[in-house]
């Protein structure tokens, strides 16, 4: 087993591009709903903020710290959620959230999103990718108490 | 040598055969991802030599039994078993008595059970409990508890940026109103030694008692408690290369006396009625119900071992690599060390320039180097230092140069992979 390939697989080049410029990053003034997410584990925070206009997302930033695997994250997650209606992101959510936590589906066509696949073989970095779209998740609920990734 | 306490006379010490120590560890002779382990995350625990697990085994498979009841063999057998570690604590600690030392858990119990008895009972609104900044939650969140329940108040004393306590600053926050000083002996986030003898004797002038939290400085150098004078000790075994679940109380006998009961049950008491119950005597008074026997037994094996390599010679072997990492650390651009007390035990923490603690950690993992990435349960101290969290390694008595190269290497090769 190559494991430089491993890591090849969870550092792909899109997520370096990502995490060194990530889009999306800051606050968003005009924002409707703001979120904060926090893992514990390694004290990474994140806060997304939404601009929800007629049931879609009309905008989305987000600022915070972290690895690589949660910046890149936030930011792939920020320009696939960007101008979507709202259920079709809680969709986005529960298929990405499927990619890397569960071997017995079939992904769907996620898009650029799917450069995080390789997560799925690094169990303790799950939380780094999906820390973003807890968050996510919770601003679209409206939801003050901050998520986290226990 | 690094000196865990004043006392420590600086011994030639007798150089250690770190394979033969090795040999005792059969766990680290694997390989992880295809690399030899490397395992450096000792300040998070431990690794346990075969005389541990072998005592462990002979306990369940011997004489299995509960203690301090029964009138058959197994039962006077477990019991002395378990009486025998208290005193091989005793020594190791070298406290007064025996029965100055509790099993519990581990320091975070061991800390509660201060927090709770002592403090309870002691403490009015308002009164106030020094701490430092370099603390491990275990030694925040119990007095924070404490506060919720009788008003007390902390102070805390802050670090430079070398990550030592500044004296003169702690100084001042003791105060006609100081009631309890808290602090770590051995910071697991830096490594900074606190200055534990000059922190009693500045306590004690103003007739405050002092907690040391001991749990980075156990395994790590000679502990006296009488040398120190400190009131109450703190540590874990699994840092000590004895099994998890079992840890250490000592309190002077004067206090523990003093203190009520923390939890009720069997063991705890002479005698019960429904009117009244009579507390049994020490320590027995603090160890409700039936405690972790086996791991008390893996705990007294553990000191055995641990005394037989001698202390002197851990802490020159590990302060030899120390100095070996720092040295190559400081080779290495981009590298930053986060703690550079002049008195620091064998914990080197860091930050790459660019990657994120929690990157470099499994990029490390991916060259089989086991190391810890976060705020190390210090988050205070991370604040202090603007960062989110550092790379740490730890080192151990088993641990070798070649480990620290490889240490280095995958340092270099995570740079390298991240393009800085
Ligand atoms: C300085 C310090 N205090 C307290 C603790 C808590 O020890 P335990 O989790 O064994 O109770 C630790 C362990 O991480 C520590 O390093």
């Amino acid at each position: 087993m190559s494991d430089t390939g491993d890591l090849r697989e969870l550092y792909q080049e899109v997520i370096f591009d990502h995490n060194r410029h990530p889009r999306n990053f800051g606050r968003l003034a005009d924002a409707n709903r703001v979120a904060e997410g926090h893992n514990p584990l390694c004290g990474d925070n994140v806060t997304v903020y939404l601009k929800l206009e007629g049931g879609r997302v009309a905008d989305v930033k987000f600022e915070g710290q972290g690895c690589a695997i949660s910046t890149a994250s936030a930011s792939l997650m920020s320009e696939a959620v960007k101008g979507r209606p709202v259920e079709e992101v809680e969709k986005l959510f529960r298929s990405f959230h499927a990619m890397i936590v569960d071997d017995n589906v079939a992904p769907e066509d996620l898009g650029k999103l799917e450069v995080l696949s390789g997560v799925k073989e690094f169990p303790v970095r799950v939380k780094c990718a999906t820390l973003p779209w807890h968050t996510l998740h919770n601003a679209l609920l409206g939801k003050h108490e901050a998520a986290t990734t226990e | 040598m690094s000196a865990i306490h004043d006392e420590v006379r600086h011994l030639q010490a007798p150089a250690l055969d770190v394979e033969t120590v090795r040999a005792d560890f059969p766990i680290l002779a694997q390989t992880v991802r295809g690399k030899p382990l490397a395992y450096l995350d000792n300040a998070a625990t431990t690794q346990k030599p075969l005389a541990v697990i072998e005592a462990e085994r002979r306990y369940y498979l011997e004489y299995n039994s509960n203690i301090h009841r029964g009138v058959h063999l197994l039962s006077q057998k477990a019991t002395d078993a378990y009486e025998a570690a208290r005193e091989k604590v005793r020594r190791f600690l070298n406290a007064r008595h025996a029965e100055e030392i509790v099993f519990v858990r581990g320091t975070t119990e061991a800390i509660n059970l201060v927090a709770q008895s002592w403090g309870r009972s002691q403490l009015k609104p308002g009164d106030e409990i020094v701490l430092s900044l370099l603390e491990h939650h275990s030694n925040i969140v119990p007095w924070q508890l404490l506060g919720q329940q009788t008003g007390t108040v902390l102070k805390v004393a802050p670090i430079n940026d070398a990550g030592e306590l500044m004296f003169e600053e702690f100084l001042r926050l003791l105060g006609p109103r100081t009631r309890l000083v808290a602090v770590a002996h051995v910071s697991n986030a830096l490594g900074t030694v606190n200055p534990a003898r000059a922190i009693v004797e500045a306590a004690h002038e103003r007739g405050v008692p002092v907690l040391l939290d001991g749990a980075q400085a156990a395994a790590h150098g000679p502990v006296d408690v009488q040398a120190l004078d400190c009131d109450f000790y703190a540590l874990s075994g699994h840092k000590l290369y004895a099994p998890t679940g079992i840890g250490v109380l000592y309190g002077k006998r004067e206090l523990l006396e003093a203190m009520p009961p923390w939890q009720g049950g069997g063991d705890m008491i002479r005698t019960v009625s429904f009117d009244k119950t009579e507390y049994n005597v020490l320590p027995h008074k603090f160890e409700a119900g039936t405690p972790n026997i086996a791991g008390t037994i893996g705990l007294g094996a553990a000191l055995d071992y641990v005394a037989g390599i001698g202390l002197e010679a851990i802490a020159a072997h590990e302060a030899e690599l120390l100095r070996h990492a720092t040295e190559e650390a400081r080779r290495i651009p981009g590298m930053r060390l986060v703690g550079t007390a002049r008195d620091k035990a064998a914990i080197l923490s860091f930050v790459l320039e660019g990657i994120h603690p929690h990157d470099v950690g499994t990029i490390l993992d991916s060259e089989g180097v086991a190391i810890r990435a976060g705020h190390h349960c210090a988050m205070p101290v991370m604040t202090r230092f603007g960062i989110p969290g550092t790379a740490r390694a730890s080192f151990a008595v088993y641990n070798t140069h070649a480990e620290v190269d490889a240490l280095m290497a995958a340092i270099r090769k995570a740079q390298k992979f991240f393009g800085r």
